[in-house]
């Protein structure tokens, strides 16, 4: 599926996220099976909860880690984090 | 011996949880031991929880809930309520049979996450015969209702040679259900399945042929449903890299509290597997001899000591080795370079020739009266 940038992105309710003490990171579980994530991606997905788009994922990120250009990076984790189906986005209304 | 600057002992990830021996099914392939029927001693309530606990603060994060069938536990959603607030993520891994509207939506409250249900074929009269109960009709209308109630469905089909010819049909069943996922698991040969192979193994061209269909299927599938096709290791050239290393990553409990690095692993001799009413969870990971006992590479022979590979497949499945060779040091006989393989080639051609014959003998189910003859034979090693 193709990234729609005016959707509002929200995690799946087939999988889950979640801080782990004992690796200290986020992972995402989902039946039988776990992603570790970086912490840049982790910080994307907790964005992910049904009332953001793509630009305001994207000034919210870049305000809070004070950079820019943060955009084509962001982009690319969404996009992929779509294709296995950890994120759905919903069109706005 | 604990943690050398070579192998670092990690943490264990993955605990599965084997509630109970008994099962309304009676399955051919089933892998619990031949003589399940011997260990009655349950786990109670309480050393569950008390295992939960102590596991998750170990690291482990994904709890398998199994057995036999785990739904005949009264306790289940006591259980899966303590796992969930520990924050684990519950899985339940059942044949559905007898499962209801009710309980499933008493286990959702209770925070469990996902249902795996287990069907046996594509068909009604099969179904049933595999599952040595009239379980078919029950089994589909579970999934749909598992659908219903939000869980994620995950349709796990066991294939060998008494449906591996009916895989279309198995791909299109789970396209009518709406399964999110489909393992279709190649049967791995042990306890039961060991006993019944020149009757399930099905032949190199029924193998690819059916690995053909599925992969078809995926690609058509992509972004519908995830397909997991489990490789029969029996055609390959090298091992599964068993547990992802032996006390590396998984921990089994048994239903009488055994702990076991690999839920295989209880067939192997001598190896005085830790109990949980004995032991801590972090004692039986760190300081057992039985999960120390094949970690890292320090116990292996040759060819595995000296190979490249071995960082890999850690010399494949230990329990493999010892049903082949007697052996549990030995290479997986699997593997292409152990002086082994032949005795895999010949299994091969055993089951080949019962298939191309049609006779042999009858499959054994899986239920207490065998496993009680069984074990009466086995002794009481
Ligand atoms: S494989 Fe079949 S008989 Fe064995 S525990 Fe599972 S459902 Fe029961
Ligand atoms: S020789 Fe041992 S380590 Fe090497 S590939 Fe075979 S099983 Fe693996």
């Amino acid at each position: 599926m193709a990234l729609d940038t005016k959707s509002l992105f929200s995690f799946s309710p087939l999988h889950r996220l979640q801080w782990e003490e004992a690796q200290q990171r986020f992972v995402i579980l989902y039946p039988e099976g776990m992603v570790e994530l970086n912490l840049s991606a982790a910080e994307i997905l907790k964005l992910c909860d049904g009332t953001r788009d793509l630009e305001q994922i994207v000034s919210e990120l870049e305000t809070k880690f004070e950079t820019t250009g943060l955009r084509d990076d962001i982009s690319e984790l969404l996009q992929s984090a779509l294709d296995n189906g950890w994120i759905r986005q919903i069109p706005r209304q | 011996m604990v943690g050398s600057d070579k192998f670092p002992v990690s943490s264990p990830r993955w605990l599965l949880a084997e509630l109970t021996y008994t099962c309304p099914l009676q399955c051919p392939y089933c892998s619990n031991p031949l003589d399940f029927a011997r260990h009655k001693n349950e786990l109670d309530t309480q050393d569950w929880l008390r295992v939960f606990s102590q596991a998750r603060e170990m690291g482990a994060v994904q709890l398998g809930l199994s057995g036999g069938e785990p739904l005949v536990r009264q306790d289940l959603p006591i259980l899966v309520k303590h796992a969930r607030q520990l924050g684990y993520y519950v899985n339940l891994i059942t044949s559905g049979y007898k499962l209801d509207e009710d309980k499933i939506a008493e286990l959702k409250d209770a925070g469990l996450d996902h249902i795996q249900v287990s069907i046996q074929a594509p068909e009604r009269t099969l179904n049933n015969y595999l599952a040595g109960t009239d379980s078919f009709e029950n089994k589909k209308e579970v999934a749909r209702l598992v659908k219903k109630h939000g869980y994620p469905m995950v349709l796990c089909v066991v294939i060998h040679r008494q449906n591996i010819h009916l895989m279309r049909e198995i791909l299109d069943m789970a396209v009518e259900l709406e399964a999110d996922y489909l393992e279709l698991a190649n049967t791995q040969y042990y306890g039961w399945a060991h006993l019944n192979r020149d009757q399930l193994l099905p032949t190199r061209e029924q193998f690819q042929e059916a690995e053909a269909i599925a992969q078809g299927y995926k690609e058509k599938l992509k972004g519908k449903m995830k397909i997991y096709y489990v490789v029969p290791d029996y055609y390959e050239d090298r091992p599964k890299a068993c547990m992802n290393g032996w006390g590396t990553t998984f921990l089994t409990i048994a239903p009488d509290g055994l702990a076991l690095p690999c839920h295989e692993a209880r067939s192997l001799p001598g190896l005085n597997c830790p109990n949980v009413r004995d032991m801590s969870i972090r004692d039986i990971w760190l300081h057992s001899d039985a999960f120390n006992k094949f970690r890292g590479f320090d116990w292996m022979k040759e060819p595995c000591r000296s190979c490249p590979e071995k960082t890999r497949d850690f010399g494949g499945c230990r329990c493999q080795a010892y049903l082949f060779t007697g052996d549990m040091t030995a290479a997986d006989p699997v593997c292409g370079k152990s002086p082994h393989r032949y005795t895999v080639t010949e299994a091969i051609a055993n089951a080949r020739s019962s298939f191309q014959s049609g006779e042999g003998k009858p499959l054994v189910f899986r239920n207490v009266k065998n496993s009680k003859s069984l074990s009466s034979r086995m002794g009481k090693a």
